[in-house]
């Protein structure tokens, strides 16, 4: 067992840190994390493929991800701005706008839900101006749409100010003075530079909606087949005691979230690269 | 990234001439930002202590001092006190391996740590189910030795370990990193021992990132809600945190309370975000002296 290679060093204390790194990573999260594949494997592959393919089921991955993917659209457009404006503009209370940036990752997600959901009622703050145009948002997709946008936004602004802030005018120089228009340089110069940080937040920002329970459900609704999400569909399974049912779900959304964390991990690679 | 490339970039004049939008522009894209943000971030945080406040301050406080609110806030405080430590532990412990030594599998190893962030809350109680649960691996033998972990406090406290796992030490690893070992080695060369080097030397070097780390691991344990949901059993007085607790007050339609004990957990994030923001400035400044 030569898989953790030291190599020459004069500090102390290697074997012991690593040691217990492994340890306690291996019973708080690989060893639990284990069980639920052991546990699908349980499964014979017909009931696993009748579990998750369900109507219903599917129904909710359409929901989830569908809304994540409006959110984290939405997101990129104003996470980009949003990042620009911190950096590049100067205006009054720019501090605390951008520490209050990290509000949702701050500010449980409980809180976050039943707050969303009081203010966008037919008689919240906003959604008594929604609500005359037709417009529902609390109970309905669009509320969950909105759920997933408050808890994504820190990604994408997180993920794309510091490559702003890393981008040295002397390219915008170059650019003005070969006669590029400001329009034609934001699109042709610096677009380009931002584009993979953009996508890194977007996936960032697309995960965490994918994954997301506390602020969604109650401002979903969550009428099976229009506005239940799988988390809270595990979630019922588990109440009905139906926890091979349970499992099998689990297991899917794990499985999505392990691909998208590897495709982020590929994106933030080349965002270096492309960055050096 | 070397230090004269800071001191160019701080220097650089957000209004050069030719490298900003006409005055008109960047009024517009402010005011468009700063909406979005006030309709998204302000408006919520305020609608908190608003709902809270709504009906006076005696009200406000009754819902606070109502037993079954003070035994969540306890839980929570036990929780919190439980699980920040051990992580803070182990944050230090795998950022001192990870930073300062080279092996194969370091970056394995630094994906696995990251893990707990990228799985739902909800699986992340599931797994302790499956595991602790009468259906689970060691279910049944727990039963008949009458331990219970999962459905009363140990699972809460495991559950929350599990999300809030990362923090310290991917706040840490990078950190560690940048500062080198050349300190270190120089204390060890004249005669310090391995724990006086980490304690005088290394520790005072990254005591701001362990303020950040810590102060967001705090965060999160606190107001963990999907997870715990999970394990807890929701047994009032006993197995209820404080969002569990801003829950089922309001699917009591107790709207008031709901909100009067969500102002508690909001505060608490202005709280972090301020100590946040500190902490992010003394690391900043920590790496441009070095």
């Amino acid at each position: 067992m030569k898989f953790f290679k030291r190599h020459n060093n004069v500090l102390p204390g290697f074997g012991v840190t690593l040691g217990f790194t492994v340890f306690y990573l291996s019973i708080i999260v690989l060893i639990p994390l284990s069980a639920l594949v052991f546990k699908t494997m349980g499964l014979t592959w017909g009931e696993f493929i009748t579990t998750v393919t369900a109507p219903r089921v599917v129904a909710s991955y359409k929901i989830t991800f569908g809304a994540a993917l409006v959110a984290a659209l939405i997101n990129s457009v104003f996470g980009v701005l949003v990042a620009w404006v911190l950096v590049r503009y100067n205006f009054p209370g720019r501090r605390i706008v951008d520490a209050l940036i990290d509000l949702p990752f701050a500010l449980p997600t409980a809180v976050a839900g039943i707050t969303l959901a009081t203010i966008y009622s037919p008689n919240g703050w906003v959604g008594r101006f929604l609500e005359p145009h037709g417009i529902k948002v609390a109970f309905t997709p669009l509320g969950i749409v909105l759920a997933m946008t408050f808890i994504g936004l820190p990604f994408v602004v997180r993920t794309v100010q510091p490559v702003v802030e890393e981008i040295e005018t002397e390219l915008e120089e170059a650019a003005t003075c070969l006669g590029a228009t400001r329009w034609q340089t934001l699109v042709r110069v610096i677009f380009p530079l931002l584009s993979p940080s953009i996508l890194t937040g977007f996936a960032l920002s697309f995960a965490r909606g994918v994954g997301e329970y506390g602020s969604i459900i109650f401002i979903a609704g969550n009428m099976p087949m229009v506005s239940e999400i799988t988390p809270l569909l595990i979630i019922t399974k588990l109440e009905q005691f139906d926890y091979r049912g349970a499992t099998a779900i689990a297991c899917v959304m794990l499985l999505t979230s392990f691909t998208l964390l590897l495709a982020i991990n590929l994106l933030q690679k080349w965002s270096r690269r492309h960055a050096e | 990234m070397s230090a004269p490339i800071h001191t160019v970039h701080s220097s650089k004049s957000p209004t050069g001439r030719a490298q900003t939008e006409p005055p008109v522009v960047r009024r517009l894209l402010i005011a468009v930002a700063l909406i979005f943000l006030a309709l998204f971030l302000a408006l919520p945080l305020a609608a908190v202590f608003s709902q809270a406040f709504e009906k006076g301050l005696t009200v406000y406080l009754a819902a606070l001092k109502e037993a079954d609110t003070l035994s969540s806030i306890k839980l929570t405080l036990i929780t919190a006190a439980v699980t920040v430590p051990l992580n803070l532990f182990f944050g230090v412990t795998a950022a001192w391996a990870i930073a300062k030594f080279n092996f194969t599998g370091k970056n394995l190893l630094i994906t696995l740590i990251d893990l707990p962030f990228s799985v739902s809350p909800v699986i992340s109680g599931l797994i302790y189910v499956l595991i602790f649960g009468l259906q689970g691996w060691i279910g049944p033998w727990l039963q008949e030795h009458d331990i219970k972990i999962v459905f009363a406090v140990p699972g809460i406290i495991l559950a929350t370990i599990f999300v809030t796992f990362p923090f310290v030490a991917r706040e840490l690893i990078p950190l560690m990193e940048a500062q080198g070992k050349e300190e270190e080695e120089a204390a060890l060369v004249l005669g310090a021992t391995g724990l006086q080097t980490f304690f005088r030397v290394t520790l005072p070097n990254v005591k701001w990132g362990i303020i950040y780390g810590v102060i967001l691991c705090n965060a999160r344990a606190m107001g963990e809600f999907g997870a715990v949901s999970v394990v807890s059993g929701h047994i009032r007085g006993m197995t209820n945190t404080v969002p569990l607790h801003v829950e089922i007050l309001y699917n009591e339609y107790n709207y008031t309370a709901a909100f009067a004990v969500a102002s508690l957990l909001a505060f608490l994030a202005l709280i972090t975000l301020m100590v946040k923001s500190v902490a992010e400035w003394k690391v900043r400044q920590q790496l441009e002296n070095n």
